[in-house]
């Protein structure tokens, strides 16, 4: 496979509980302290201490947008790593070892350049306890690479600012232990990789897809935040309780999945706004609510951020397997809006555009994420935190309520949004009926002429979609206007779009923000002069296409699909490209 | 003043003549007129069943949730809302069955709202099968040979889960609903109120009669709602005479006390673009 020439890719394994992804933080913030980019990528099992878990941190001098599939220097704290990761690293490469766990033969690895670094023995010589290994790797490593000791020593005071100066001493002594070690020992000259710091100002943040939705719901000023935990979701939960005493916002973790989404279409009936995340299976049990948001026009804002399914699936891997479940979900036939960014930017805009949606439109808005999106941590020089507009949509103030005595929350109008009224003001008592109603709330079925008012307000609900398809997020194109071959993408693949374009000449890819209701119009502006439409999707029945080609006839070429708990990689990527090309 | 008329509207009740419904809701409308409670300030969330029908003919504002439901969606309007006097009904099957998860972990939180639970030991508006509280042996249609299954207490499910207001009324017992719901409504934190209610057509058992021979009323000589080990008792007594009247109380910080985010301006009247520039800073 080519390796991403501009990119050098640090990855770091052993059993889980060893701290790679601290480790991984680390180095992060040691490139991005000398002015690089990074991209943080981790892969772990669902349990607390044991199993195989690595974190990798691709470094450039520009935003990286997705992990190399190639690595260039490789951290093994057992053997293990070694087996399963050696077979990634370029040749030019490097691997550094434990020596004081790893003892068995390694003949069969010879083709790499091998460094020893008995890490054991170098926390001994500097009396620091066992869990600072992670540290020593990671100050070896960037001894390899002669980077600077001052910046490495400045990224771990920050990141364990929290934590106490004892902490950032003994954590800055391993790093230090081992970076000597690298010096005194590996012959850094000879490697074929250096990293260089340079100066720089604030350094760029660095964010997960779900951070960035994190300050996303609290900046489209959301005031009750409600989620029961579970992977791949769950630091949004972490993120908003944390944030609680500085936003203001409450945050609420209930008894299970099915409380929390009344709880927030209780809070938005109400009517300020609120919001829950949660996964594939957290979301089945919440379906039947997704149908009461619906039937009573109450705005829902839900995030879902999937993991491979069915049942409990792979936890902690990814897949975009519930993209056919999100758009069926529920009993019945309403309006839904599914929005689907790709990077942490469209994350934070996709939770002000939804709030907006959902108010406007009266109706639920899902953003679907994935665990590529939600956990990989990119460095964003550019992540701007626009405030997002707040627009509620029709709400009757008490003086336009005066005097009124029923109040038809459900008035047929053209458009089929209906103005509500808010509990507590005076002139606007109505039901929100989960029944299907007429003008006032009321239960149709007990009061003459249902099945025309049943009609009546199916068609009512409907008409919500052409209005509110302009204001979806549109596709966008991403590379030259000109190709051969155009990719289509939608949430987490447009990273590794964006990749891949780099390593193929006359390609191009669309992105879709939002894919329900599918913006057709756009969509069809978009693919103008598309020579070979080839779709990019992380599971096995080309769930988009399908609804694509089922919603408006446009059927991709071909399909590039994977379903291993992995995202593609956009080495991988861009040779099943060429094989089309 | 607050009317029984500012609580109707134009619709007219679609209930079996001589259910219970009609004393359960007489004496709620007397309560809330006794507190003078105007209709808009009131939100009532509710279940499906018969109790949830009611929903088309009370004139409040009004949340008809999902089967089992109602609990979570009114805690989220309370919360949303603390300005907002707020109801939750529901009947035996989704209040204790469908909804039993929600019962039990709304009772720790003592949310500031009231649950009104129409107890009539059985699915009604599906035409008549066992619920949680039917008692065992009781033939319905789902149990032509009596259900095998033990009735749930509710109330001491309550006491036991942390609600901190617990009690019990009749349906046919009008004056004596209407001053339980009215300590129930005024009483800060959780309340829980089982109200006992015959279905004229599909419990053949449970009748009108058969409740005012086997319920009794507590005195406050008899019982001190304080008592917590008493109530847990009371709240499980059946057989003998069925106790109605207040179970148990205390005072206990609300769910809304332990959040300073609450006080103040109701959730309602925030919403507004949030700076969220010093909680980027800890990414860098």
């Amino acid at each position: 496979m080519p390796h991403r020439r501009d990119v050098f890719t640090w990855k770091i394994g052993g059993v889980g509980g060893q701290g790679q992804q601290a480790a991984g933080a680390t180095f992060a913030k040691a490139c991005t302290r000398g002015n690089f980019l990074t991209f943080n990528y981790s892969e772990y099992p669902s349990i607390i201490r044991g199993g195989h878990g690595t974190t990798q941190v691709d470094v450039a001098p520009r935003p990286l947008t997705a992990p190399s599939a190639a690595v260039n220097l490789l951290v093994a704290l057992n053997e293990e790593t070694i087996q399963l990761h050696a077979a990634e690293v370029t040749h030019d490469g490097a691997i550094i070892y434990d020596g004081s766990k790893i003892t068995g033969d390694l003949k069969a690895y010879r083709r790499h350049k091998l460094f020893n670094l008995p890490i054991g023995n170098l926390l001994q010589d500097a009396k620091l306890p066992p869990i600072s290994a992670n540290m020593v790797a990671v100050g070896a490593s960037l001894g390899l690479l002669r980077y600077s000791q001052a910046v490495l020593h400045h990224a771990i005071a920050d990141l364990f600012a929290g934590k106490g100066q004892g902490t950032i001493d003994a954590n800055i002594a391993a790093a230090q232990a081992g970076y000597d070690h690298a010096t005194k020992h590996f012959q850094p000259a000879r490697f074929a990789f250096t990293l260089r710091a340079k100066p720089v100002g604030k350094p760029a943040p660095l964010l997960t897809g779900n951070d960035a939705i994190s300050l996303g719901i609290a900046a489209a000023g959301c005031q009750l935040y409600v989620a029961y935990p579970m992977s791949p979701s769950s630091s949004i939960l972490h993120n908003l309780a944390g944030w609680a005493k500085t936003t203001n916002m409450v945050v609420r973790q209930p008894e299970d999945e099915i409380a929390a989404i009344h709880v927030a279409i209780g809070a938005m009936f109400a009517g300020t706004r609120s919001a829950l995340a949660t996964s594939g299976g957290g979301f089945a049990l919440m379906t039947e609510a997704l149908a009461l948001s619906a039937m009573t026009e109450t705005p829902l804002v839900a995030v879902v951020s999937s993991r491979p399914g069915p049942a409990t699936g792979l936890p902690t891997w990814t897949e975009q397997g519930d993209l056919k479940f999100l758009v069926n979900a529920a009993h019945g036939d309403f309006p839904r809006v599914i929005l689907t960014p790709g990077d942490p930017e469209e994350a934070f805009a996709a939770a002000g555009t939804a709030f907006n949606l959902a108010e406007k439109y009266q109706l639920p808005v899902i953003i679907l994420m994935d665990k590529f999106v939600s956990e990989s941590t990119r460095a964003l020089p550019h992540f701007t935190l626009t405030p997002p507009e707040i627009e509620r949509g029709k709400i009757a103030t008490a003086s336009e309520l005066a005097g009124t005595k029923e109040f038809a929350r459900y008035a047929l109008t053209a458009d089929g949004v209906s103005p509500r009224a808010l509990p507590g003001t005076e002139g606007g008592i109505h039901l929100a009926n989960s029944d299907e109603h007429e003008e006032h709330g009321f239960a149709v079925e007990s009061f003459g002429g249902g099945a025309l008012l049943r009609q009546r307000m199916v068609e009512k609900r409907a008409a919500k979609v052409r209005h509110l398809i302009p204001e979806l997020p549109k596709p966008v194109r991403l590379g030259p206007a000109k190709a051969k071959l155009t990719l289509l993408s939608w949430g987490s693949t447009k990273g590794v779009a964006e990749e891949a374009l780099r390593l193929l000449p006359y390609v191009n890819a669309v992105h879709m923000p939002a894919v329900w209701p599918i913006p057709e119009h756009a969509l069809r502006h978009a693919l103008n002069h598309v020579q070979q439409l080839v779709t990019v999707e992380n599971n096995f029945s080309g769930q988009f296409a399908t609804i694509l080609r089922g919603a408006t006839g446009i059927a991709p070429d071909h399909q590039l699909l994977k379903y291993n708990g992995q995202q593609f990689f956009p080495e991988e990527l861009a040779e099943k490209v060429k094989a089309l090309l | 003043m607050t009317q029984i008329s500012d609580y109707m509207n134009s619709y007219r009740a679609t209930w079996c003549p001589g259910c219970g419904n009609f004393g359960i809701w007489a004496a709620l409308r007397r309560a809330l007129v006794d507190m003078d409670l105007p209709p808009h300030k009131l939100l009532c969330v509710y279940d499906i069943g018969c109790s949830g029908n009611g929903s088309n003919w009370f004139h409040a504002y009004g949340f008809h949730s999902l089967h089992g439901r109602s609990l979570p969606a009114a805690m989220g309007a309370k919360l949303a809302n603390r300005e907002q006097t707020v109801i939750a009904f529901a009947g035996d099957g989704g209040g204790f069955g469908e909804g039993g998860n929600h019962f039990l972990h709304t009772c720790r939180t003592n949310i500031d709202m009231t649950y009104v639970v129409h107890d009539n030991q059985l699915y009604s508006l599906t035409t008549g099968q066992a619920s949680p509280t039917s008692d065992q042996g009781m033939e319905t249609k789902s149990t032509p040979t009596g259900d095998p299954d033990r009735p749930l207490r509710p109330l001491q499910l309550a006491v036991s889960a942390g609600a901190t207001w617990v009690g019990r009324g009749f349906a046919d017992d009008l004056v004596g609903l209407a001053q339980l719901y009215r300590q129930a409504i005024e009483h800060k934190g959780f309340a829980v109120l089982d109200v006992l209610q015959p279905c004229v057509t599909f419990n053949h058992f449970n009748t009108r009669e058969w409740y005012a021979q086997h319920t009794h009323k507590l005195t406050e000589q008899e019982h001190n709602p304080a008592d917590k080990a008493k109530a847990l008792l009371l709240a499980g007594e059946w057989n003998g005479k069925i106790p109605l009247g207040v179970i148990y109380r205390e005072q206990r910080p609300t769910y809304e006390d332990h959040f300073p985010q609450l006080a103040g301006k109701p959730l309602t009247q925030r919403v507004a673009a949030r700076d969220v520039g010093q909680l980027i800073e800890q990414f860098r």
